[in-house]
């Protein structure tokens, strides 16, 4: 049985919105096991994107742990949560979130500038991310010069460079047409499957939802017990 | 890639809002060091520490008013005083150019009292045995191109020869510079015996005595007990220091200075704030970015640095590169109108100085606002921002 990897206990969220008080998350308790890939489903506003920022140490709960490799991540400075988000977890956004005045390599290469490796280690590096993703050729093309779905995996590409063990991914593929949304989970199925990354994402799209081990469905701040159908 | 190359894509992000903001920066600190070095000119603050330990005695009405040349022996009997010469406003042009700065001196007593008159010794052995010769200081000698061993005529406003004319020659004997950039700077030094002696009118008198004390009187008291000397006399004097008197010499392109120095100033400050505001948009265009670096592990302080850096990088080269041009400008109009200016055409260390703060203000000073305000958000905020 693989060890947990993640774990939540009661965690919840709030936000203030000028006087008002909104309860994003609300007793989230849960496991993630190494090795698992997890969908999280619910319509917006169910506090989906709150969750996973809180997994990648983006953001605090106002309630309960976050807790990941036995660290407790919701207690960190936010100086430690920024080393241990670099060597920890691999963010994949819906936008690409790609820097346009860098190259493709040079995106990729981007977190491996807050690490100790030479820079022939770092493009070394670099080129193995890239061919896995199949972007080798690419390398020097700036994100303008890249469709959708091969700006997405350059993204994919800067969150393994690092080899962290979790990838957290925000609709991955909301802003991808369908066959090169397939080619993305792919991709992602087999990072999980042939290397063993961890993975929570996020989608609305049942079709994305379906690469995931399990689904978890989110509903005005909190995880529901009924199974999810994907049909 | 390293962080280095991070920067400089950033900087170059706009290429065409990075030159143009590059030309303003330009132009900025090239107006800049024009402004410098036409304010120290004007001003003639720049005399150095010479000229304040020396005295300067004129007529107490006016410049313009003359003093018995007697007073010589006079000042130089005073108790304190270590030594005593004169100089007297000769009011001459070369050709068709400006009037600039000559005066008829006691050759040896002179350059006793002006030790940063730097003279080569043979050209002044040369200038002292020649009723005829002049020396002249270098931004002169380059304006009009003269060379020891030069006749030169020249024409002055106030002094007509004996024989009535207003034109007198000189030999150029010697070519000196003035290690203090001081008043002596721009001028032609030249005999007092040939100029009393073919003068037509005011023999015997002198425009201006300059002393020195020897330390065992306060320069105050030195100054007092001169003008005591010739109180109530027909020529009552009035002594300063030189350093003083150059002042209030200068008070007389006060207005020029002040007028140039306002205009430049507000066209420096325009062209500041609109660099600024460039500046400070590029940043905010990256608000988003800085959310994405942050998610990668990035830390405030290393943002905060790069940023920085890539606004100093924006301003020092290029603010150095036109300060460099605007010294450059300067010696080269010197070249053609030293002689306009005594004090020299040229700015000096508080100028580089303060040069150089104003580009780091300028670019702190529109790259930390935003930075800051950026830095302050949370990551999910910045990763909001469009």
């Amino acid at each position: 049985m693989a060890r947990q990897l993640i774990r939540l206990a009661g965690v919840g969220k709030n936000y203030r919105k000028g006087r008002e008080l909104v309860r994003v998350l609300e007793g989230i308790t849960l496991g993630i096991e190494e090795g698992d890939f997890v969908g999280l489903m619910g319509p917006s506003g169910s506090g989906k994107t709150t969750l996973l920022n809180l997994l990648g140490g983006l953001d605090k709960p106002t309630r309960g742990d976050v807790e990941v490799d036995g660290k407790t991540i919701s207690k960190l400075s936010s100086g430690a949560l920024a080393k241990w988000r670099a060597s920890n977890i691999g963010f994949i956004f819906q936008f690409y979130n790609l820097l346009p005045v860098l190259t493709a390599a040079r995106n990729v290469g981007l977190p491996l500038l807050l690490t100790s490796l030479s820079a022939s280690q770092r493009r070394k590096h670099v080129n193995t991310a890239l061919q896995l993703v199949g972007l080798a050729d690419r390398a020097k093309h700036y994100p303008r010069e890249l469709s959708g779905g091969q700006e997405q995996r350059v993204a994919i590409a800067r969150a393994i460079v690092s080899d962290p063990p979790i990838l957290l991914c925000d609709e991955p593929t909301g802003d991808l047409d369908r066959a090169t949304a397939d080619e993305i989970m792919s991709l992602l199925q087999r990072l999980n499957r042939d290397y063993g990354k961890t993975i929570v994402m996020v989608t609305h799209d049942p079709r994305a939802a379906s690469f995931a081990h399990r689904v978890l469905h989110l509903d005005k701040g909190e995880l529901s017990k009924k199974p999810v159908d994907l049909h | 890639m390293n962080r280095f190359t991070l920067i400089w894509r950033n900087l170059w992000r706009k290429p065409i809002r990075t030159v143009f903001t590059m030309l303003a920066i330009l132009v900025v600190f090239f107006l800049f060091t024009l402004l410098e070095g036409l304010r120290i000119a004007f001003s003639l603050s720049d005399v150095g520490p010479a000229a304040e330990e020396r005295l300067l005695s004129s007529h107490k009405v006016s410049l313009i008013m003359m003093l018995p040349v007697a007073y010589e022996s006079r000042i130089a009997r005073l108790g304190g005083i270590e030594a005593v010469s004169h100089g007297t406003w000769f009011g001459a042009r070369y050709q068709d150019n400006p009037e600039f700065a000559q005066y008829p001196v006691v050759a040896e007593q002179y350059l006793a009292l002006n030790p940063e008159i730097k003279l080569d010794e043979e050209q002044r052995q040369a200038w002292l045995g020649n009723r005829m010769g002049a020396i002249v200081g270098r931004p002169v000698a380059n304006q009009y191109g003269w060379e020891v061993g030069d006749r030169v005529p020249l024409k002055s406003s106030i002094w007509t020869r004996n024989n009535g004319s207003d034109v007198w020659e000189f030999d150029i004997e010697g070519i000196f510079d003035d290690t203090d950039a001081g008043m002596n700077a721009g001028v032609v030094l030249f005999h007092y015996d040939y100029f009393d002696e073919a003068r037509a009118f005011g023999k015997g008198t002198v425009g201006w005595y300059v002393s020195k004390g020897d330390g065992s009187v306060p320069l105050n008291e030195l100054m007092d007990s001169i003008d005591a000397e010739f109180a109530n006399s027909p020529a009552e004097t009035k002594t300063n220091t030189e350093a003083a008197f150059a002042q209030e010499y200068a008070q007389q392109f006060g207005n020029i200075g002040l007028i140039v120095t306002l205009i430049l100033a507000a066209v420096v400050f325009m062209i500041l704030l609109v660099t600024g505001h460039t500046m400070a948009q590029s940043v905010r265009e990256r608000i988003h970015e800085m959310g994405v670096l942050k998610t990668l592990g990035f830390t405030s302080g290393s943002i905060f640095g790069l940023t920085v850096v890539e606004g100093l990088l924006l301003v020092l080269p290029v603010g150095i590169l036109a300060m460099a041009l605007g010294w450059g400008a300067l010696a080269l109009v010197a070249g053609f109108m030293g002689a306009m200016f005594p004090a020299g055409l040229h700015i000096g260390t508080y100028s580089i100085v303060l040069g150089l703060a104003l580009m780091l203000a300028i670019s702190l000073g529109s790259v930390l606002p935003p930075v800051i305000r950026a830095l302050r958000l949370d990551i999910v905020a910045l990763l909001r921002t469009s």
